[in-house]
């Protein structure tokens, strides 16, 4: 994107209205640019005035919770960096790290060898939030990116399979509606096709019939994908003719 | 009669909400009460505009607020006024509490954004600061009808604009056009400074 380009970024930013990396891209503009961030300033500002004209009355009780809620937060110190509003990652980070805390102090109270298993769960349990929320945040980084090209495609038995491709971020993304269980274990693997070379690109969730997948790895120069009826773990090549092959949007 | 809220210095009404805050900062609990007084409404006001679901705009409403107290030294007054600052992470708090519902739920894109809240007059028949909204009113009238439609979108939808583009059907060149001259007509009519 050019410089002028993420100029006129700026309202959409100051209205929070920018997908992750579009966000990311801005704000690196943004610290080099003094003209932008005088002008962020002030639109955001003016939003806040769309903000001020929803002032409603907070219900009872409102207050004393808040004030209840502070005495347990402990303050941080003054910022060296310009983060106004703050991000999102650390913010989970943190919840995270009071998790962690809370298993550490449980093994403080002596509840011995349960204390380490509580400390895997926990640790286990945060890895696999942060994937999900990863895996989360990338397909709507891909359904979100300006250049995102969709196509659907008709399945067999009733089901519909939508691709979803953005060059910018190299990544697809399939929107699968009404499929049929696979047979009992096997499961339903994702390719990507390169000159009719099947590439693995992940598995599906064989007990979802309606679920939205990040294909796993670069869109390359794949022009089509597949799906095929895999044992339960997947193949490193197909092993059973395609139930579908879509060509991707170009 | 509700409370006015105050935005700026009053004359002779104590402390400025900038000085709170950085009373706050130190740890006063008392000017975090007075800061709680004076931003609690706005920000519960454009958390449930944004999520329309009374019990989690409550839920994020509350940890904005515990997030001003606790990140009150971040604040810095050579960067606009201590209400914008609440009221920006507000709206943040709230796009992120649904852009992240929305992402878990893996839910079909578009009817999403076709099914989700009212307009704008639905929303602002809640407000009870008849004076900032009847200056707000005045001056969205003066946007174009695409202006008007993308900044609202943006702002009391929580749309992106690839979303406003999508469901207005409208190139997004021209959203993201639209979102900033509607802006800085809005900011021009309602005589923002940064």
């Amino acid at each position: 994107m050019t410089a002028v380009d993420l100029h006129t970024l700026t309202g959409a930013y100051a209205l929070h209205a920018l997908g992750p990396a579009e966000q990311a891209e801005f704000e690196r503009h943004l610290a080099a640019c003094e003209a932008c961030a005088q002008e962020v300033r002030e639109l955001s500002a003016t939003a806040a005035r769309l903000g001020l004209a929803l002032t409603v009355v907070p219900p009872d009780g409102f207050k004393e919770s808040v004030l209840r809620r502070i005495d347990s937060v402990r303050q941080a110190p003054p910022s060296t960096s310009s983060d106004a509003a703050g991000a999102g990652a650390p913010r989970r980070a943190r919840r995270v790290q009071r998790w962690v805390l809370a298993a550490c102090v449980a093994a403080v109270a002596g509840l011995g060898a349960t204390t380490v298993w509580q400390y895997v769960e926990a640790r286990d349990a945060r890895q696999e939030a942060r994937r999900a929320q990863e895996a989360t945040d990338q397909v709507a980084d891909v359904l979100a990116a300006p250049d995102a090209k969709a196509r659907t495609a008709r399945l067999a038995g009733g089901a519909s399979g939508t691709v979803v491709v953005s060059e910018s971020r190299d990544r697809a993304v399939f929107v699968a509606a009404s499929m049929a269980e696979p047979p009992s274990g096997k499961v339903y693997q994702l390719w990507f096709d390169e000159d009719g070379t099947m590439r693995p690109a992940g598995l599906m969730d064989p007990h979802r019939t309606a679920q939205t997948v990040l294909l796993e790895g670069a869109v390359g120069d794949a022009s089509g994908m597949g799906i095929t009826v895999e044992p339960a773990g997947g193949s490193a090549h197909p092993t059973s003719a395609p139930v579908a092959l879509m060509r991707l949007p170009a | 009669m509700k409370e006015a809220v105050r935005i700026g210095p009053a004359p002779g009404a104590g402390p400025s909400l900038e000085e709170l805050m950085a009373d706050v900062a130190k740890g006063d609990k008392e000017a975090f009460a007075s800061v709680y007084d004076a931003v609690a409404g706005s920000v519960l006001g454009v958390v449930r505009g944004v999520l329309r679901d009374r019990a989690q705009s409550e839920e994020v409403a509350q940890e904005v607020l515990v997030e001003v107290w606790g990140n009150a030294a971040r604040y810095r007054t050579d960067r606009g006024t201590a209400i914008n600052w609440v009221l920006t992470l507000a709206h943040r708090r709230a796009i992120d509490r649904v852009r992240s519902v929305e992402a878990a739920a893996a839910r079909d894109h578009r009817a999403a954004l076709l099914a989700r809240t009212p307009e704008f007059d639905e929303v602002t028949e809640e407000v009870e600061t008849r004076l900032e909204r009847e200056q707000l009113r005045r001056c969205l009238r003066t946007l174009t009808e695409l202006q008007r439609q993308s900044v609202s979108l943006a702002y009391y939808r929580g749309l992106t604009y690839s979303e406003v583009a999508e469901l207005l059907s409208v190139p997004l060149g021209t959203i993201k056009t639209r979102l900033r001259d509607g802006l800085i007509r809005l900011r021009d009519c309602l005589g923002v400074g940064a």
